[in-house]
């Protein structure tokens, strides 16, 4: 029963049906405190309609999810954020005209309860001031915090993409692709980011880069056609005969150029 | 690190005041003394500019279309009327009550925008304010109807100012509300729920996943704006003496985006700026050409928007720069 107390998310028996399409089927996951779980699987194996099950975009046609032992199966997508589960998205979802500054403090005033503030100065109190220091810090944005975030290169785009998540302090955090699209050049920053995130933070890992999920993963779930084809660690996963068989005779651990956008 | 953490803290003091903000405002404030015989469009100016800025609320901080405002300018208008025509003649009592009313009524509206694109909303906000209209004009023996409200007095401001004919008084009275508005204006888009705003409008999807209540906001800032509008359609009545159907037409609507348009949504003064621009332009080409000033108006639009507002304030820009790229102004 260890285990069980110990889980932070729990998605039990998801279903998704679009009409006669079966994108999620009976799909259970379990996310424990801290893990560095990663979902992966080819394109169309459902993991977009999974995230967007856990995060409300979605309801589930059946199924349950389970967040620090509440159901918040039927909660709209703000309120399960403050709850404490946070996405990042797989294409940049980013406030263009906001520099990254202004981005941090209207996310930390939000979370922070200051959202429906209107007589305050957006940087008028200091402790949201100093959270998004450490925070333009971490993602090394502080050099560019000052500039309109469209005109910004797209490896600082997407720091800025995991930093507006880690501004709501959340304790599960679903990675959609972190490294996506991102060029050589800026790509190990990034990594150095990812593996740095506070390591009391729950993280669902979904990426198609094995180097990334393999260096990063303590835990894997292989989703196949909308269902849970395995789960166990990265060795287990890397010597499974049925993934060998989904990824098409790619190497699983080595295969770091191939399965990048497969 | 702590140089660093100043650093942060000041470059987020959107709310500050300029110098050249202060010098603004003073020349406003100066000017029914000053230009004395141009009271008169000064007043109007103000009011337009009141308007406009209830409409840079919603459509340049929170990207929400809206061809339907002048319901609102309406509703306060003849609010604010019928408050000192039935009630009592005072002027910022009636304008409370005009506010009022205009908040009211944006809050029920306030429903009708939350779903829908841009379209489906530009569609209702309009067919909120032809609803208003035929109300108004049905309702007759309370409104006049189409022959409009007649016999508004105005009672003196304070209690010591009256209204005189020149407009002076009229003038500085819809100055100083502009004013009062214009900085409760300007602490509220520079605030964390201003933010939020910004965020809803640059990317709605994120800013729920952020977890901002989109809906709540909207309807806030809505019901804002409209009670803003309100304001502005209660000076008119007050200082003209009169509300008419004319108030809650089409054109009313229409005329503040372009005012929006022509002075650049977003920054505030952007309805100040149009309001100087459109009024003054309606005023000298109508004296020179009555029947076609529509037509320089027009001319005017299509060159502000194919130039872009950015070069056609830097004269020296316009020439010997082919070269360089076809930079737009931000509409």
């Amino acid at each position: 029963m260890s285990a069980e107390s110990n889980t932070v998310l729990s998605a039990q028996g998801l279903v998704m049906k679009f009409g006669g399409i079966t994108a999620t089927n009976n799909v259970t996951l379990n996310l424990h405190k801290g893990a560095r779980h990663a979902l992966i699987g080819p394109n169309g194996a459902g993991k977009t309609t999974l995230i967007n099950l856990l995060t409300g975009v979605l309801q589930p046609t059946e199924g349950k999810i389970i967040l620090e032992g509440q159901d918040i199966t039927q909660l709209a997508p703000h309120q399960r954020v403050r709850r404490g589960m946070v996405r990042t998205f797989q294409i940049n979802q980013l406030f263009d005209t906001l520099t990254p500054l202004e981005t941090l403090a209207m996310v930390v005033s939000q979370h922070r309860g200051l959202g429906g503030k209107w007589w305050q100065a957006l940087g008028a109190r200091a402790d949201v001031n100093a959270r998004c220091e450490q925070l333009l810090e971490q993602f090394h944005l502080t050099s560019v915090m000052g500039q309109e975030t469209r005109v910004l290169a797209y490896g600082k785009r997407r720091l800025l993409e995991i930093a507006i998540a880690l501004a709501c302090e959340p304790r599960v955090l679903l990675l959609d692709e972190p490294v996506a699209g991102v060029p050589a050049g800026e790509r190990e920053e990034l990594l150095q980011t990812v593996a740095a995130l506070p390591a009391d933070v729950s993280i669902l890992l979904i990426e198609h880069d094995m180097d990334l999920v393999f260096s990063f993963a303590k835990r894997m779930t292989v989703l196949v056609n909308g269902t849970v084809l395995t789960e166990g660690d990265p060795d287990q996963i890397a010597n499974d005969p049925q993934v060998k068989a989904v990824y098409l005779g790619h190497e699983v651990p080595q295969a770091s150029t191939g399965a990048q956008h497969g | 690190m702590s140089a660093s953490k100043l650093h942060a803290a000041g470059v987020l003091q959107g709310g500050r005041w300029r110098w050249w903000e202060v010098v603004l405002w003073a020349a406003a404030l100066a000017s029914p003394w000053a230009l004395s015989s141009h009271s008169l469009i000064i007043n109007e100016i103000a009011i337009l500019a009141l308007f406009a800025l209830s409409l840079d609320l919603i459509l340049g901080y929170t990207g929400i279309v809206s061809l339907g405002h002048a319901a609102f300018f309406g509703m306060g208008a003849y609010a604010a009327a019928l408050f000192s025509k039935l009630v009592m003649p005072d002027p910022l009592v009636g304008l409370m009550v005009g506010i009022a009313c205009a908040t009211v009524l944006g809050a029920i509206c306030s429903v009708t925008i939350l779903r829908g694109t841009d379209l489906t909303r530009l569609m209702v906000t309009l067919g909120v304010g032809l609803i208003l209209m035929e109300l108004a004009n049905k309702l007759d023996w309370l409104t006049g109807g189409a022959d409009g409200l007649q016999g508004v007095v105005m009672g003196p401001l304070l209690g010591r100012y009256e209204f005189d004919l020149q407009g002076q008084t009229a003038a500085w009275y819809s100055l100083t509300i502009l004013l009062v508005l214009f900085i409760l204006a300007k602490r509220f888009v520079n605030s964390p729920f201003g933010a939020t705003l910004k965020a809803i409008r640059d990317n709605r999807l994120r800013a729920m996943a952020i977890g901002i209540p989109v809906s709540q906001r909207l309807s806030v800032v809505y019901t804002v704006a409209a009670g803003a509008a309100g304001a502005a359609g209660a000076l008119l009545s007050q200082t003209t003496g009169f509300a008419s159907l004319d108030l809650f037409e089409f054109h009313r609507s229409a005329d503040v985006m372009l005012v929006l348009v022509i002075g650049g949504t977003g920054w505030l003064y952007g309805g100040v700026a149009g309001a100087l621009v459109f009024k003054l332009m309606q005023d000298t080409i109508s004296a020179i050409t009555p029947q076609y000033w529509t037509f320089w108006i027009g001319l005017f639009l299509v060159v502000l928007v194919l130039v872009g507002r950015e070069r056609l304030v830097r004269p020296w820009t316009w020439f010997g720069l082919g070269k360089s790229s076809n930079k737009g102004g931000k509409v």
